[in-house]
């Protein structure tokens, strides 16, 4: 974390990262408040910052999909079937029982912000359980199906559940569930976005990690190492589903208006576009693509300019791109590796030496600690 | 009883269509392990071309003489120019998406699939428009009462021109020796490109016999259904696939019961009570399917090697 010299962190671990985790809070505190003055005075920016949450709900999305479908080497398809069931989850609670309860507090008291926020946690943490809940009946049928025959079921879940939704009176059937305080904000997707990463990283650093790489590799020979197979799979599952759904309440909360239409294997897609285009089981390569493929659409914008009618050229450009991005780079954008490997082995010009450093570049990347934000 | 006997009638119709397009997944699952996503979007420019070329045909005649378009001859020609159209759109959509990555990681293809399913859709709102279009009447409607058992001739046109195409993939693959040279490419690419099949023309021949029964669908789908618009291939596409995954991936019967299975089920759910869960059934059908038989109902189950 180069912003603070290294001498200057305490030399407990526990101590030291939590040093860093206030710093980064801080850090990450001070820039939305920065963008919120900014906002007042220059309105402008206020739709690139729109963009910018929208990055980042997008960057826990990517990051959460990569630990079922890089790391532990699953293929789900379903993706925006457990962001609906957070984001539903969380829109629900919100608008039916926390929001009246929110507003009986004068408007700006401190006594609303404390109990805003503090049931933007609980929501979006209940969000969380239910759709974990619902990534371990979807990781269930994992246990006996392999490959393309679980992404096709994956699939199928996630359209059961949507037209589940669709069919259920009280959250607004197939008129949208409306009503939704706009609770989240940059500060939050972002301190979200970055506790996915954390979670997502140090996971795989992790023994948990190495099994979820071990089953990838080779389930039969994991299995023979004595990884139980069924059980990390359906963990990484249930990870990937229960990050999908915090994203899934922020994105409840910045649209302020959920409909199932929202959530279709259209979405899915996006992610998984999103995954494999960074490299499947990169970290930093989930955000990278992450980035580029929100961005994309929206710098396209002016292009739509040219042409008056309803007609919209951005998706025809977007999809152009995503087949030639993918081949041109078939493995991905960073391929397996870290974006801080790819550097770290740049630096050396000497391939031999690079070799040989390939131990001490691994141990350096644990000492460094995540990128948080 | 003759409720029964109706919704079986519907089911079998709109199954019939489901077939078709699963057979192009299937063909292409089983030489190219794909799942080709842009499938269903081809079976969408099979239905638009037929709305162009009937909309077109249609104004010539009035022009001519004052008839209308609607003759099984003009039907035909229609359908046998959505195939070419569809044919070449197959064969582009291999050569240049899918083969380029024939030596890299499946899942990369996979991503290419997506993406030229999004960019057939997006660029059918951009080029056709985004609103629904009316598919023209082809063919004059007849309803058709049998013992109370209402049917049009459509649907008999629908079940007839199915069963033909059916047949003559049948003879295709099991009847001619570019159907050994397919099968043979399916069970070992490796081994029948050093027989010396040639494999790439092998894999763009099953890309365009593929398209072209989706381009049957396609019309026949206009034909049962006049509303078009350019996302109308995703659903029923995504419908075949679980078709084709439900009768076993790779096995082109599996296709075709596949899609009778999903059709009448899918019909018996439309006209009970339970008819807003439509869509989902079909999902609901295959997880409980691929829970007892993980390989499908024809699909050989093989167990993994070491």
């Amino acid at each position: 974390m180069g912003l603070i010299p290294k001498r200057l962190l305490p030399k407990t671990w526990w101590l030291r990262d939590l040093v860093l985790l206030i710093v980064n809070v801080a850090i990450l505190y001070l820039v939305w408040v920065a963008l919120e003055y900014a906002a007042l005075y220059f309105p402008a920016i206020r739709y690139p910052s729109r963009i910018l949450v929208l990055m980042g709900i997008n960057i826990t999305l990517a990051v959460s999909l990569n630990i079922i479908n890089g790391h532990a080497g699953q293929f789900s398809l379903g993706h925006a079937g457990f962001m609906a069931v957070g984001a539903y989850t969380a829109a629900f609670l919100t608008s039916k029982y926390f929001a009246p309860f929110v507003n009986q507090f004068p408007e700006g008291s401190a006594q609303q912000i404390i109990w805003q926020n503090a049931l933007l946690l609980v929501s979006i943490a209940a969000g969380a359980l239910t759709s974990a809940i619902a990534g371990y009946i979807v990781g269930l049928p994992s246990l006996r199906l392999r490959g393309d025959y679980l992404a096709i079921v994956t699939l199928g879940f996630g359209e059961i559940i949507r037209v589940l939704i669709l069919n259920i009176e009280e959250i607004g059937a197939a008129r949208g569930l409306t009503g939704i305080p706009g609770w989240s904000n940059f500060f939050w997707v972002y301190f979200f976005a970055g506790l996915t990463i954390l979670i997502s990283h140090r996971m795989v650093m992790s023994s948990v990690g190495r099994a979820f790489l071990a089953v990838r590799e080779d389930e039969i020979a994991a299995e023979a190492m004595g990884v139980d197979t069924t059980r990390y799979k359906v963990k990484a599952f249930v990870m990937g589903s229960a990050l999908a759904g915090v994203a899934g309440a922020l994105y409840g909360y910045f649209m302020m208006y959920l409909n199932p239409g929202m959530f279709t294997f259209v979405r899915s897609f996006e992610v998984v576009a999103m995954v494999v285009l960074g490299g499947l089981g990169s970290i930093s390569g989930s955000i990278v693509a992450a980035v580029i493929l929100t961005f994309l659409p929206e710098a396209l914008r002016y292009v739509k300019e040219i042409y008056a009618d309803m007609r919209d050229p951005r998706m025809v450009i977007y999809s152009i791109m995503l087949i030639v991005l993918m081949l041109t780079r078939p493995q991905g954008l960073f391929g397996r590796r870290e974006l801080w490997e790819i550097l770290a082995r740049r630096k050396d010009s000497n391939p031999k030496e690079a070799r040989d450093q390939g131990d001490a570049t691994d141990k350096m990347d644990r000492d460094a600690g995540p990128p948080v934000t | 009883m003759e409720t029964l006997l109706q919704n079986l009638l519907n089911g079998i119709a709109a199954g019939s269509i489901y077939a078709l397009i699963a057979l192009g997944y299937t063909m292409v699952y089983g030489i190219l392990k794909l799942i080709n996503f842009a499938h269903g979007d081809i079976f969408m420019i099979g239905s638009f071309v037929g709305y162009y070329a009937g909309g077109m045909l249609s104004k010539q005649l009035n022009a001519a003489q004052g008839g209308s378009a609607s003759s099984p001859l003009y039907a035909a020609l229609i359908m046998l120019l959505a195939m070419i159209i569809c044919g070449f759109l197959g064969y582009l959509n291999e050569r240049i998406a899918y083969r380029p990555l024939r030596n890299a990681p499946r899942i990369a293809s996979l991503i290419t699939a997506i993406g030229v399913s999004f960019l057939l859709e997006y660029g059918g709102q951009f080029v056709f428009g985004p609103d629904p279009k009316f598919f023209p009447t082809l063919v004059q409607k007849h309803v058709i009462n049998i013992g109370g058992v209402v049917t049009t001739n459509y649907q008999l046109i629908v079940l007839g021109v199915a069963i033909v195409f059916m047949a003559l993939l049948q003879f295709i693959v099991y009847g001619t020796k570019f159907g050994r040279a397919m099968r043979a490419v399916s069970f070992n690419f490796e081994t029948a490109s050093l027989m010396g099949i040639p494999t790439d023309r092998v894999i763009s021949t099953t890309f365009v016999i593929g398209s072209m029964l989706a381009a049957v669908a396609g019309i026949l789908y206009g034909l049962s259904y006049p509303k078009i618009d350019p996302l109308m291939g995703i659903m029923p596409g995504l419908k075949a696939f679980v078709a084709a995954v439900l009768g076993g991936i790779g096995n082109v019967p599996g296709a075709v019961v596949g899609g009778l299975i999903i059709g009448i089920v899918e019909s018996f759910v439309g006209g009970s009570s339970y008819s807003n869960y439509r869509d989902a059934i079909a999902f609901i059908i295959l997880i409980v399917i691929l829970l007892f038989r993980p390989s499908g109902l024809f699909g050989k189950y093989q167990p993994e090697k070491v």
